[in-house]
Order: C-alpha cells, then sequence, then structure tokens
C-alpha cells in the first residue's frame, strides 16, 4: 500500500512541479537567491543518497559489500567511465565481495 | 513541420538513446527496493524524471517512511520548475501541448534545447521535442527490461544491486561537480548526512540535507 502511496504522490507532485514551471511568470522564480539555493538541492540531494545507500541501513552506519562497490565506481568515474559501466562495475565488485565473506 | 538541421536530430537522439538506458540501472533498484515490476515501470511512465524516480525508491528501500521518499523525490524535482519557466516562452505552447510540453520537461530536453540556439529558434524548440519523447520512449523501455531482469535474478545483494543503487547516484551526482566549491559542497553533504543519519527516522536525513544546499546558496559568494 504505501508503495503505491509513493509511487502516485510522487508522480502526481513532481507533474505539478514542471507545469508549475511553465505556468508561472518568469519573475516568480527568478530571484537571485532562489537560483543558487536551487542550483545547489540535487548536488546535496544526491551526495546524501550515496550516503544512505551505500553505507547506511536504516539508521545505522554499515561498511559492508556496498562500499566496495562503491570504491570501484568511483575508479571507474575517475576512468572516465560512461554511466552504465559505472553501475555494472558496481554491481559486479558488490556481488564478488558478498560472495566471498 | 519545416526541415530539421540534421545536427538537431543527432544530438536528439544520441541524448535520448544514452540517458534512456540508464532505465536499465533504475528498473533494477526499483524491484531492488522492493517495488513490483508494474509500480516501477509505471514511475518511469508517469514522474519520469531520473534523479526523483531514484530517490523515491532509494529512501524506501533504505526503510525510509513514504513522506521521506516523497519529499526527497520533490525536492530533486524543483529544478524542473526552472526548466519549464526557460521554456515557457520558446515553445509557445497552449492547451494539451503546453501540459505535454511539461510531462518531458527534464535536465536533457532543456539541455539540448538550450544547445541548439546557435542553430535558431525552430531547432530549439525541435531539439526539446525530439529529445523529451526520445528519452520517454528509451527511459520507458529500458526500466522494463531492468525491472525484469532483476525480477528474474532474485535477491538484490547476490547480483550486487544493492551497490548499483548508490553507484547510480554517485553516476548522476558527478557530471555536476563542475568545480571545487561544488565538489566542497558535495563532501560537505556527505558529511552531513553521515552525521544526522543516527539522529532522525530513517530517510529523513536525505531531505535534512536541503539545509546544506540552503545554507551555503543564501549568501552571493
Amino acid at each position: 500500500m504505501s508503495n503505491w502511496t509513493v509511487l502516485i504522490a510522487t508522480s502526481a507532485l513532481c507533474f505539478s512541479i514542471k507545469l508549475g514551471g511553465h505556468l508561472v511568470p518568469e519573475r516568480w522564480l527568478s530571484g537571485a537567491r532562489f537560483q543558487r539555493i536551487n542550483a545547489l538541492i540535487p548536488v546535496t540531494l544526491l551526495s546524501a543518497l550515496v550516503v544512505a545507500e551505500g553505507f547506511v541501513i536504516r539508521t545505522r552506519i554499515v561498511l559492508d559489500h556496498r562500499l566496495a562497490g562503491l570504491a570501484a565506481a568511483l575508479i571507474a568515474l575517475l576512468l572516465r567511465a560512461p554511466f552504465p559501466v559505472v553501475v555494472l562495475v558496481a554491481a559486479v565488485t558488490s556481488a564478488l565481495v558478498y560472495h566471498l565473506h | 513541420m519545416p526541415s530539421l538541421p540534421r545536427a538537431t536530430v543527432r544530438d536528439a537522439l544520441s541524448v535520448a538513446l544514452t540517458v534512456g538506458t540508464y532505465g536499465i540501472a533504475f528498473g533494477a533498484a526499483g524491484v531492488a527496493a522492493g517495488f513490483s515490476v508494474v509500480q516501477t515501470c509505471l514511475f518511469s511512465l508517469l514522474t519520469f524524471t531520473g534523479a526523483s524516480q531514484f530517490a523515491a525508491v532509494g529512501v524506501v528501500g533504505a526503510g525510509g517512511a513514504p513522506a521521506s521518499a516523497i519529499g526527497a523525490a520533490a525536492l530533486l524535482g524543483t529544478r524542473n520548475a526552472l526548466y519549464g519557466m526557460q521554456m515557457a516562452p520558446l515553445l509557445h505552447n497552449r492547451g494539451w501541448r503546453r501540459v505535454a510540453a511539461a510531462y518531458v520537461t527534464i535536465d536533457e530536453s532543456t539541455a539540448v534545447a538550450l544547445s541548439q540556439a546557435p542553430r535558431g529558434v525552430e531547432a530549439m524548440r525541435a531539439g526539446f521535442w525530439l529529445t523529451g519523447t526520445g528519452v520517454y520512449l528509451f527511459w520507458n523501455l529500458f526500466t522494463l527490461a531492468g525491472a525484469v531482469g532483476a525480477h528474474a535474478l532474485g535477491s538484490p545483494a547476490t547480483w550486487g544491486l544493492d551497490a548499483a543503487v548508490p553507484a547510480a547516484f554517485l553516476g548522476l551526482l558527478w557530471p555536476r561537480l563542475e568545480n571545487n566549491f561544488l565538489r566542497g559542497v558535495a563532501v560537505a553533504a556527505m558529511a552531513f548526512a553521515t552525521l544526522v543519519t543516527p539522529l532522525l527516522p530513517a530517510g529523513l536525513e536525505i531531505v535534512a540535507t536541503a539545509l546544506v544546499a540552503v545554507v551555503v546558496g543564501w549568501r552571493a559568494r
């Protein structure tokens, strides 16, 4: 049930935000402070998501096979690998560490 | 329709295909987080903004409350409002075409439209629509492939799917770290998220990290 709630509410909100941008007068969203903060939000939230998915289980910091996968992804990114390769490298590394343990 | 510059068509299709393939990772992430194949596909059909989709399923997968998942997705979606604001005067749409334009207003359709500026307004409009609809098509096809694949594979840890999700977030973050200031913000956000994780309900630390953006962005640099 809660999965459906997340799906429907996320879709409705994300579409409303998109449509809102097409409907509101330009000056509403053109404040310098709003623009600066808005530009930083993806960076901070994506950073938090790396932490939450990479080494957290619920509310505890847990260092496990996922961290090995994340480290491999970081190396792949430094070597300028494209996105699908980065994800694949992380998955393979993590699975290897998981099975070796 | 007037003839389109071939370069515009090429730009739009190459972006659509490349970004569309990321859908495999989302499809796998959705299933790994406990969503059904149908629900995962509906995210790509209805929400259609990649980072928000990843965030919603990621927070749920991490045991977070629905409100945290929805909040994180909505915050990540706010940039689409700015894109819409930039695209509306260019597209001049009314009625259902405006609704359709809003639906496909994402990072890629906006970026390709803006990059076509030297080729004229018609090329910008074509770039927006071709990229938006192209990404929609490929993103959904690859989401289905990823979701079905992950469903067939079973346990997320066995195949490393649980590490594919944070790697996907890192891959989405990476191209945004254009300078040392933004890299510093990312490191600060990661440190902040790590520190507040034990103090907040699961998943809320992700939404709370928006505070870092507010504090850093409050004053002009």
